[in-house]
C-alpha cells in the first residue's frame, strides 16, 4: 500500500454537549475519488468542513501529504471546495470568479488569463467568460464553481452535495463530467452525497456514514455486495430481510418460517438457537426453481407491479415479504396474486447481518 | 370594483394635495420677492450669501466624514454579526434604534458634559475636536438608517457561504471584505450614505449646541430674520433631499443581481 495522501485519524467533533462525529478514520490514496454516503445529519458535511478547515476537530488529526494540517486556517490549506449552493461571487464575471484564487495567490495576469481559458475549456463553457453568474443555469453555475475550485491547482478537492440543487438529467451528466475531469487531473477528491446511485456510480471507494461514524469503507462493489453492517445493507440498495433461527450450527442449517435453508460456512460463530437477520438483494432471487440455485423457499404471491420491461413481484413468506424482479416476457403472463410460488437463490448470495 | 378604484383615486388625490399644496405655496411665496412679478430674486440672494456657501460647504464636508465613519463602523459590524453571532442581531438592532428614541438634545448634552474642555477627553477644547465630536454625533444619529440599509443588503447575499468560498480560495479578511462583501452591498451602503447625507444637511440641534457653523443653524437663523429667503431655502433643502432619494432609486437598479436560483 502506498502512503495515503489524505489521512483522517481518530477525528471527533462535538458541538457543545452533542458529539456529531466520533472516532472517524479514513485514508485516501493520491488521486482517489472517495464518496461520503449517509443519511441526513450523519456528519458528512462536518467531516468535510474539518478537512477544509471551517471547523476545528475536538480531537484527532488530519494529515495531507505527510503534513499535519489540523490547526491550519482554511486559506492556508490549498484545498478546493465546491458548495451545494454554488456560492459564485455575484459581483464578478465568470472569468473573474475562476481567477479569484489565482489573483489572491498573486499569479501574474497573463498566466492567470491563460489558466482561466484552460479551465473554461475543461468545463466546456469556453464562451462564457464575460457573463455574470445570474445569467447562467444552475448546471453551468456549478461547473464554474468547479473550475474556480480547481484553477489554483489545489492538493485536494472537496465537494459537498454539489448536484443536489440540480434537476435529474443535469445531475447525471454533471456527475460524469466531474468524474472525468477528476480523473484527467488526477486530483484527490472527497464527494459528499446522500444519493446512493451517485456514490455507487462514480466513486473509487465509498465511506458509508451513520451517526458520526464510518460504518464501512470500500469499493462500490464491496459496499453493495458485501455490506459489513445491517445499516449499510439497508441503506445501500433494496434489501429483503428475513428472520431465521439457527437449528444446527455445525452444518449451517437455519430455519426460516418453518422451512430450512443451508448456509454452510456463513454463520461464523452463531450457536444453535440464535436468531439471525438474513438478507437478499432482489436481483439474487428468482421465481421458481432454477438449476444452480441451491436454496428455495415457498410462499404466496402478495403483490405484482408491472413496470414495463421489469415486473416487480412481492412474495409473502410467513410474516415477511420478499421483493424480486423478473423480466417481462410477452410469451408468459405475469403471476397472479394469491398463487403459490417458490423462490430460489444461491445460499452464497445470502447476507447474514450481525 | 369600479367604485373601489374611484375611491382609491380620491384618497390618492387628497394625499397628493396634502403634500403638494404647501409645497407649491412655498414655491410661489419664495418667488414673490420682487413686487408685482415672479422672480428668482430670493434664490439669488440666498446663493449669493457667503454664509450660505460657507455653512453649506461645512455641512457637506461633515456629511462626507459622517458617511465614512458610519461605513467603517457599520459594515464590519453588520457583517460579523451575520457571520458569527446571529444570536446577537436583535440586541444590536435594538442598540441601533436607540438614537431614534433618545432625542438628539439629550445626546448632545451628554457629550458636552463628558467631553468638556476640562474632562479627560477634551474634545470640546479645540476646533478639530469639536468638529470630530459633531461627526461622531451625526454617525450616531444616522446609525439606525445606515445599519438597516447595510443589513438589508447583506440579507440578499449568502454571507457565510460566500465568505467560506473566498477563504478556501486563499483570501484573508481584508480581501473578503473589500472584494466580496463590500461590492455586493455597495448599493445598500450608498443608499445608507444618501440617507445620512440628507439627515446631516438639515440637522440643527447638535450643530447649534456644539456651536458649529453648519447649514442647519444657518437655516434657522435666516428663517427667524427674513421673509422670502427662508421659503427659498426650504425649497432648496427639499430639492437636495429629493435629489438624494432619487439617486438611491437610480442606484438600486445597478445592484448586482443575486445568482441563487437553483433549478
Ligand atoms: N455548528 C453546529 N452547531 C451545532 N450542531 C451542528 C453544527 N453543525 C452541524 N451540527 C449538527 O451535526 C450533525 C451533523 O451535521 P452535518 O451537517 O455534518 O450532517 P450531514 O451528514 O451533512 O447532513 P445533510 O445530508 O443533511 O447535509 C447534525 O445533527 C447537525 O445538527
Ligand atoms: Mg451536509
Amino acid at each position: 500500500m502506498t502512503e495515503p495522501f489524505l489521512s483522517i485519524q481518530h477525528v471527533r467533533k462535538s458541538f457543545g454537549p452533542i458529539t456529531v462525529v466520533q472516532d472517524f478514520n479514513l485514508d485516501v490514496e493520491p488521486g482517489e475519488f472517495v464518496s461520503f454516503l449517509g443519511p441526513s445529519g450523519c456528519g458528512k458535511t462536518t467531516v468535510l468542513r474539518m478537512v477544509a478547515g471551517f471547523e476545528e476537530p475536538s480531537a484527532g488529526k488530519i494529515v495531507v501529504a505527510g503534513k499535519d494540517i489540523t490547526r491550519l486556517k482554511p486559506n492556508q490549506r490549498n484545498v478546493g471546495m465546491v458548495f451545494q449552493a454554488y456560492a459564485l461571487f455575484p459581483n464578478l464575471t465568470v472569468a473573474q470568479n475562476i481567477g479569484f484564487g489565482l489573483k489572491v495567490a498573486g499569479m501574474p495576469k497573463a498566466d492567470a488569463d491563460r489558466r482561466i481559458a484552460e479551465m473554461l475549456d475543461i468545463i466546456k463553457l469556453p464562451q462564457m467568460g464575460d457573463r455574470y453568474p445570474y445569467q447562467l443555469s444552475g448546471g453551468q453555475q456549478q461547473r464554474i464553481a468547479l473550475a474556480r475550485a480547481i484553477a489554483p491547482k489545489p492538493k485536494l478537492l472537496l465537494l459537498d452535495e454539489p448536484l443536489s440543487a440540480l434537476d435529474a438529467k443535469v445531475r447525471v451528466s454533471l456527475r460524469e463530467e466531474i468524474r472525468s475531469i477528476q480523473k484527467k487531473l488526477g486530483i484527490t477528491t472527497i464527494f459528499v452525497t446522500h444519493d446512493q446511485e451517485e456514490a455507487l456510480s462514480i466513486s473509487d471507494r465509498i465511506a458509508v456514514m451513520y451517526g458520526g461514524k464510518a460504518e464501512q469503507v470500500g469499493t462500490p462493489f464491496e459496499i453493495y455486495n458485501r455490506p459489513a453492517t445491517k445499516f449499510v445493507a439497508n441503506f445501500v440498495g433494496t434489501l429483503n430481510v428475513l428472520e431465521g433461527t439457527v437449528t444446527d450450527a455445525a452444518s449451517g442449517k437455519v430455519r426460516v418460517n418453518s422451512q430450512e435453508v443451508s448456509l454452510k460456512g456463513k454463520l461464523n460463530g452463531s450457536k444453535s438457537g440464535d436468531t439471525l437477520s438474513l438478507a437478499l438483494r432482489p436481483e439474487a432471487i428468482s421465481l421458481g426453481r432454477h438449476p444452480g440455485r441451491d436454496s428455495s423457499l415457498s410462499g404466496e404471491i402478495a403483490e405484482v407491479h408491472f413496470l414495463g420491461s421489469v415486473i416487480r413481484v412481492r412474495v409473502g413468506i410467513g410474516g415477511a415479504t420478499v421483493s424480486l424482479d423478473t423480466f417481462n416476457s410477452p410469451a408468459t403472463p405475469p403471476p397472479a396474486v394469491g398463487e403459490k410460488a417458490e423462490i430460489s437463490f444461491s445460499s452464497g448470495d445470502m447476507l447474514v447481518l450481525h | 370594483m369600479k367604485s373601489g378604484r374611484f375611491w382609491a383615486w380620491v384618497v390618492f388625490a387628497l394625499g397628493a394635495a396634502y403634500f403638494f399644496i404647501p409645497l407649491i405655496a412655498t414655491v410661489e411665496f419664495s418667488m414673490r420677492m420682487r413686487r408685482g412679478a415672479y422672480s428668482f430674486d430670493a434664490y439669488k440672494v440666498v446663493f449669493g450669501d457667503p454664509r450660505f456657501q460657507a455653512t453649506f460647504g461645512y455641512s457637506v464636508l461633515t456629511a462626507v466624514f459622517t458617511i465614512i465613519l458610519g461605513v467603517l463602523i457599520v459594515v464590519p459590524t453588520a457583517y460579523w454579526i451575520r457571520l458569527r453571532m446571529p444570536q446577537l442581531r436583535p440586541v444590536v438592532e435594538f442598540i441601533t434604534l436607540l438614537p431614534l428614541v433618545i432625542p438628539a438634545i439629550v445626546i448632545v448634552f451628554g457629550y458636552i458634559r463628558m467631553y468638556g474642555s476640562n474632562s479627560p477627553l477634551p474634545f470640546l477644547g479645540s476646533e478639530t475636536g469639536a468638529n470630530a465630536l459633531l461627526v461622531i454625533g451625526y454617525a450616531t444619529l444616522a446609525l439606525p438608517y445606515m445599519y438597516r440599509a447595510v443589513d438589508t443588503g447583506l440579507r440578499t447575499i449568502d454571507v457565510r457561504t460566500l465568505t467560506e468560498a473566498a477563504q478556501i480560495l486563499g483570501a484573508g479578511w481584508g480581501t473578503i471584505i473589500t472584494r466580496v462583501i463590500l461590492p455586493n452591498v455597495l448599493i445598500a451602503v450608498l443608499s445608507g450614505a444618501f440617507l445620512t447625507f440628507a439627515i446631516v444637511i438639515g440637522e440643527f440641534t447638535m450643530a447649534s449646541l456644539l456651536n458649529r457653523p453648519a447649514f442647519g443653524p444657518y437655516l434657522q437663523n435666516v428663517g427667524a430674520n427674513r421673509a422670502y429667503e427662508p421659503a427659498a431655502l426650504a425649497i432648496i433643502a427639499f430639492a437636495i433631499t429629493w435629489g438624494c432619494m432619487s439617486l438611491i432609486q437610480i442606484l438600486s437598479r445597478f445592484a448586482p443581481r443575486s445568482a441563487n436560483r437553483p433549478n
